[in-house]
């Protein structure tokens, strides 16, 4: 009998945590849903017969083993651009300029991956990722001291910096780094060795393997160390951060940078895993993805894995629904867009779902002037 | 009663001018030096330059009108790009379809004004993070006109420069001033009634009063959310009306993502521009001076690859962002949803 | 009751806010020309019912009277044509406006499209001539000292042609002598046939000029009574509910070495300014010192200075005769200092977190709280947090509730359980009791004494002369950034010390 207790105890905690766990999913759920939903009905106003597109946008994503290895690798990048986005949340920073820093990391790993010769294959392999990370974050610390010294706010100089890293990269993958080989006239460079190749463990790509230790990783850090509670501190009151002996700007440069690390390492593992060279064009709105699944995971680490499946899982299947339903690619965007929309938007939802679902630890980012 | 408290000693208004413009005016007398030591040098240049410079800095001074009219009554908009961008498509789709300018300039200012609606819906009564509400503005603009864009599309005729009769043919500033198409002259318009409405006017006091105090205005009867709504609507509109110059006047066709960040220089604009119509319009013909130049040094046979001159005016809109921030003085309340109770 | 010459009657006024009865069954009424003091401690419901009044928060139940006539009031626009006027406890002034631009909105002059300032300008002189109260039309206010300040906001009133005045906690910003200039005034009005309500919680006030009382507690009237059947004890035990000690009890200090002391201390501000100018004085091991001062007079960035939240300009501060660096607020923590900070909402605590997370937010980094590698020891941190809200009696449902559910007298025992459980050499406590009630106050006050007959030297911060008084054993004067004097808390008057923080020179008062 007192088994029995035990175990009716158990299903308790455990109905009680299936609960919280609902209320924290409803709202992205319901979210994505909506999304679908007015998506649809564009698709319907457009002339497309909206279930054979989503039925293509399926199919093309999660229709074979195949289609499923391509939604992770799609994933996988995503992943970590909404790791880096959700980290920068976390202290109270937007780094918008992810994209920027992804650029750099796909670029630096491409170019280790191509002129570093005679290493074995996975030593070869991390050395370029590292490269990758370490551009990334050379590329955020800029906005971070920018914001910690002089207050310019990270928002607008992270953007400005994207467009920087367009041009930069664009002119290194037209000039120092550009493949020579004959009848080459676009700007990208050479393929990287085959040692530098992140490999697929059979469809399953190893870098989305990556991607979720990352993602634990961070979530350890945010939560179980001192450093994390540092950052989340500056985060929700860098007032009570400074009264705590905390140092705040050294927080947020170091915030910046990792999440940088975090852009960098998704933008060689594009270079090393999917498109083995760096081709401006080849990574664009990456990074502005991980805005979207970064608050679409609730900005919480492991939130984003599911998210970035469904963001890469509809970038998976865009051509197939192109090809098989003739709709354009960028009906995907609009959807995106709008889920992020009814996310941020959660009252909308609150009210049409009437439920208590929690809207999770709201992001709350700095406006200009005050600090 | 006594005073008791401690005071600074309050500059003269000499003072206090000084230190308030004392930047601006040195680059201006900088700019207008070198211009007219060019224009010595080389005329036709010189005026080549300056058009551009007006050219430039219209869609950069509309945007910044668009951000301090919002931010002024405390509401960020860093969706300003997505409005220009809607209001440039939706310009351009309308004159496609009717073949008219005037209606296309009037619904792309209604798109912005819709997208501003938008913004002050989630920012005002939503109370969402106003930079995540303007950041869904940019990615909604950027999924929205790349999904219903088609490429081959040209407009129906560009918007043509209306010479001011006899003023367009003075020296070094009457081809820049005096000979523009409407769009520009109206934003030559815009900047002297946004000055008016803001500093002389009702309306004006109580905006500014809104995003400085919004509690103090709340109990004297001024009822903040209007104030807030209407602000961030009309500067809605004026984001899709430099929407409507990009390609009803500027370009005469569409590309995706063409707006190209300027929605964001422009809150640096309005930022040097310290929150007021005249400094973001003196601010954003620095910066279109510095894109002119740009394109001047493309043309020049310099051997500098065109990327690194293609990145001044972002580099520039951070070095400015991070010298000014500190010494603009942003509105009080700027970036908080006001709560009632 | 009809019969009566009432100007405004509030009826069985209900209001609630989620999880609070700010107002239960409210009623009272106010004559014409009369003060009437609204009493009650912090959080009693008196600003709520007062907001409800002006239409700023929106009554559930109730019903208003003006003029003995049923009236809707569905905001701040029909309080003011019913002729309401208030002052609210923190100014409703824009700070970068002009006096005449802030009296002026929401009821703006104009001229065609444009505003007519100048005809405004001179309204205004008008007024301020006929009721004596002087301004400069053209002064931006946020030059303005606070006493002016209140006259603007006044006469904003006025201006609106109020004759309902509600004034809400209008002597907190001021000094004795300067609220009663302010009493003056009020009866001046009074006269002209103003009918006032005068919130307060300070007794002695309510005596010197209200015409009758109604003391609220918990959102309800508990009693109507008027100064000449009342005293102080009186109004206190109506008030609070119980007896209270109006007086904190405590020994004769026995001060020992010297534990801090700060010498020739300047600081400029962020309007590079001059705030603090040449201050010195020591704190001793087992005294209190507290040092009183009108806001604004140079205290904030003191304590600031001596708790490494801001840079000074020169001077040093020693701790136990080592210089102490500044900005470093870690350096305090670890070498015996605790700070109770002015604010606690924006320093003191991060509300979004929970109480055991709070309990250790200054010592988090250090063992037990964290052990190799940076990781943190959940189980101590909660530990410590059941520890602390036993002792120092905090009232919340666990230690893993956020900050920001407790209120303010609890969310204020959280930061005095962190900072006094430390072993500590000096405590600096900058408005420790600033909004709380009356129990948390007293629980505060003995705490703070058991910290000085500990041994700990104490530095007490306040703008209350009352808390000044009763719980230091000396006291320093700061009147623009300046020490104007530092005497025995034994034998001085409230008289002495309002002189004394109005500016008067210490020879001047005796």
């Amino acid at each position: 009998m007192e088994d029995q207790q035990i175990s009716q105890e158990d299903n308790q905690s455990m109905m009680d945590k299936l609960s919280a766990l609902w209320r924290v999913i409803a709202i992205p759920l319901a979210a994505v849903l909506l999304a679908l939903v007015i998506g649809a009905i564009l698709l319907a106003v457009s002339g497309a017969n909206p279930f054979r597109a989503y039925a293509a946008l399926v199919e093309g994503s999660f229709g074979s083993m195949k289609a499923f290895g391509r939604t992770l690798a799609k994933a996988t990048p995503l992943i970590f651009s909404g790791l880096a986005v959700a980290f920068a949340f976390k202290a109270g920073l937007f780094n918008i300029g992810a994209q920027g820093q992804l650029l750099f990391g796909a670029l630096a790993s491409a170019a280790a991956g191509f002129m570093i010769t005679g290493l074995p294959p996975f030593l070869h392999a991390t050395l370029a990722l590292l490269i990758g990370a370490t551009a990334g974050a050379l590329f955020a610390a800029i906005p971070g001291a920018l914001k910690a010294y002089t207050g310019a706010h990270e928002v607008i100089t992270t953007i400005m910096l994207n467009y920087v890293a367009i041009n930069m990269t664009d002119y290194f993958a037209d000039g120092p780094f550009k493949d020579r080989t004959e009848g080459n006239i676009v700007a990208r460079t050479p393929e990287i060795l085959d040692s530098a190749r992140i490999p697929s463990i059979g469809e399953i790509p190893v870098g989305f393997l990556l991607a979720v230790l990352a993602a634990i990783i961070v979530w350890w850090l945010l939560w179980r160390t001192t450093l994390g509670f540092e950052i989340r501190t500056v985060g929700l009151s860098p007032h009570a951060a400074k009264y705590a002996g905390m140092k705040v700007a050294a927080t947020v440069i170091l915030t910046m940078v990792i999440s940088g690390v975090l852009a960098g390492i998704g933008g060689a593992i594009e270079t090393q895993g999917i498109v083995y060279r760096y081709q401006p064009g080849f990574n664009a709105g990456l990074g502005f993805d991980g805005i979207t699944i970064a608050l679409l995971g609730k900005t919480h680490p492991i939130g984003i894995i599911p998210a970035a499946i469904l963001i890469g899982a509809m970038k998976a299947g865009a051509s197939t629904m192109q090809f098989n339903a003739g709709v354009a690619k960028e009906i995907t965007d609009v959807i995106q867009a709008l889920m992020l929309f009814f996310v941020t938007a959660d009252i909308i939802i609150r009210k049409l779902i009437r439920s208590k679902a929690e809207s999770g630890e709201t992001v709350t980012l700095s406006g200009w002037g005050q600090q | 009663m006594q005073t008791t408290n401690t005071l600074p000693a309050p500059l003269s208004p000499s003072q206090q001018f000084l230190k308030q413009w004392g930047v601006t005016i040195f680059i201006a007398i900088a700019v207008i030096g070198i211009t007219i030591w060019q224009y010595i040098l080389n005329a036709q240049v010189t005026e080549a330059v300056l058009a551009s410079t007006i050219r430039q800095s219209t869609p950069l001074v509309l945007g910044a009108l668009c951000g301090l009219l919002c931010e002024r009554s405390a509401v960020i908009n860093i969706g300003i790009e997505g409005q220009m961008l809607l209001g440039a498509f939706v310009g351009f789709l309308v004159n496609v379809w009717t073949g008219n300018l005037l209606i296309a300039v009037i619904a792309a200012i209604l798109a912005g004004a819709l997208m501003g609606l938008l913004l002050a819906y989630m920012s005002v009564t939503l109370k969402m993070d106003q930079i995540i509400g303007g950041t869904v503005i940019n990615i909604l603009a950027l999924g929205l006109t790349g999904y219903f864009y088609q490429v081959g599309l040209t407009t129906d005729g560009k918007m043509l420069p209306i010479p001011l009769g006899p003023l367009a043919d003075i020296p070094i500033i009457g081809p820049a001033f005096f000979n523009n198409p409407p769009i520009t002259y109206a934003t030559f318009i815009l900047v002297i009634a946004v000055h008016y409405v803001l500093f002389y006017t009702k309306w004006g006091l109580r905006t500014r009063a809104v995003g400085e105090h919004p509690r103090a205005a709340d109990t004297l009867g001024v009822n903040v959310f209007k104030v807030r709504y209407v602000n961030v609507i009309v500067g809605g509109a004026i984001a899709g009306l430099a929407g409507a110059f990009l390609t009803l006047e500027a370009v005469g066709s569409f590309e995706r993502a063409m707006t190209n960040g300027r929605g964001f220089v422009a809150l640096a604009v309005m930022l040097f521009g310290k929150y007021t119509p005249l400094g973001a319009w003196g601010a954003a013909l620095l910066f279109g001076f510095a894109n002119a130049m740009q394109t001047q040094l493309q043309f020049a046979d310099i051997k500098i690859a065109h990327q690194f001159i293609g990145m001044l005016p972002y580099v520039l809109t951070i070095v400015i962002l991070s010298g000014f921030v500190g010494r603009t003085r942003v509105p009080a309340a700027d970036g908080v949803p006001y709560e009632k109770e | 009751m009809t019969e009566e010459n009432l100007a405004l009657e509030i009826r069985n006024v209900t209001k609630r806010f989620p999880g609070v009865l700010a107002n239960d069954n409210v009623s009272f009424s106010l004559r014409k020309g009369e003060i009437h003091a609204l009493l009650g401690e912090n959080g009693a419901g008196k600003s709520t019912l007062m907001n409800v009044v002006y239409g700023l928060y929106a009554q559930d139940e109730g019903e208003f009277f003006i003029d003995n006539k049923l009236v809707e009031i569905n905001g701040p626009s029909d309080a003011i044509n019913y002729g309401i006027g208030m002052v609210h406890q923190h100014f409703m002034l824009v700070p970068v406006f002009s006096v005449t631009e802030n009296m002026i909105l929401g009821s703006e002059v104009t001229k065609g499209t444009s505003l007519d300032l100048n005809r405004a300008r001179k309204e205004i002189l008008k007024i301020s001539e006929a009721y004596g109260l002087e301004v400069d039309p053209d002064a931006i206010v946020e030059d303005l000292p606070v006493g002016v300040q209140q006259r603007v906001e006044i006469l904003k009133a006025l201006y609106r042609k109020a004759n309902i005045l509600v004034l809400d906690e209008p002597t907190a910003v001021l000094t004795p002598q300067e609220a009663e200039d302010l009493f003056v005034v009020m009866r001046q009005l009074t006269e002209q046939g103003v009918s006032i309500i005068f919130i307060t919680h300070k007794l002695k006030e309510i005596l010197n000029v209200a015409d009758r009382v109604t003391v609220m507690r918990r959102g309800k009237v508990v009693g109507h009574t008027s100064p000449k059947e009342t005293d102080q004890q009186g109004l206190a035990t109506m008030m609070v509910g119980r007896d209270v000690l109006l007086e904190v009890e405590k020994s004769p200090a026995k001060p020992e070495d010297v534990v801090l002391e700060v010498e020739h201390l300047k600081i400029t501000d962020e309007r590079d300014v001059e705030v603090v100018k040449d201050i010195s004085f020591e704190v001793r091991a087992g005294e209190i010192l507290g040092i009183a001062g009108i806001q604004g007079n140079g205290q904030t960035e003191l304590v600031e200075a001596m708790t490494g939240l801001r840079d000074a300009t020169s001077g040093k501060v020693y701790l136990s005769g080592e210089t102490i660096p500044f900005e470093n607020p870690r350096y305090l923590v670890e070498h015996g200092v605790g700070h109770v900070p002015e604010d606690r909402h924006k320093h003191g605590l991060v509300l979004p977190y929970d109480l055991a997370d709070n309990m250790v937010l200054n010592t988090y980094y250090q063992k037990p709280y964290a052990g190799q590698m940076l990781v943190r020891d959940e189980q101590a941190v909660l530990k410590n947090a059941l520890g602390l809200i036993e002792r120092f009696d905090v009232r919340a449902p666990g230690p893993d509730v956020a900050a920001s559910t407790l209120s303010g007298g609890n969310q204020q025992k959280v930061i005095v359980g962190r900072e006094f459980s430390r072993p500590l050499k000096v405590l600096i406590a900058n408005q420790p009791t600033r909004g709380l009630d009356v129990g948390s106050i007293e629980y505060i006050h003995k705490e703070i004494v058991k910290m000085r007959d500990e041994g700990i030297g104490v530095v007490v911060i306040s703008a209350e002369l009352d808390e000044i008084l009763s719980l230091s054993d000396r006291i320093a004067i700061m009147f623009r950034g300046e020490i104007v004097t530092i005497v025995e808390a034994k034998g001085t008057t409230r008289e002495q010390l309002g002189l004394w923080m109005a500016g008067a020179t210490p020879e001047a008062v005796v």
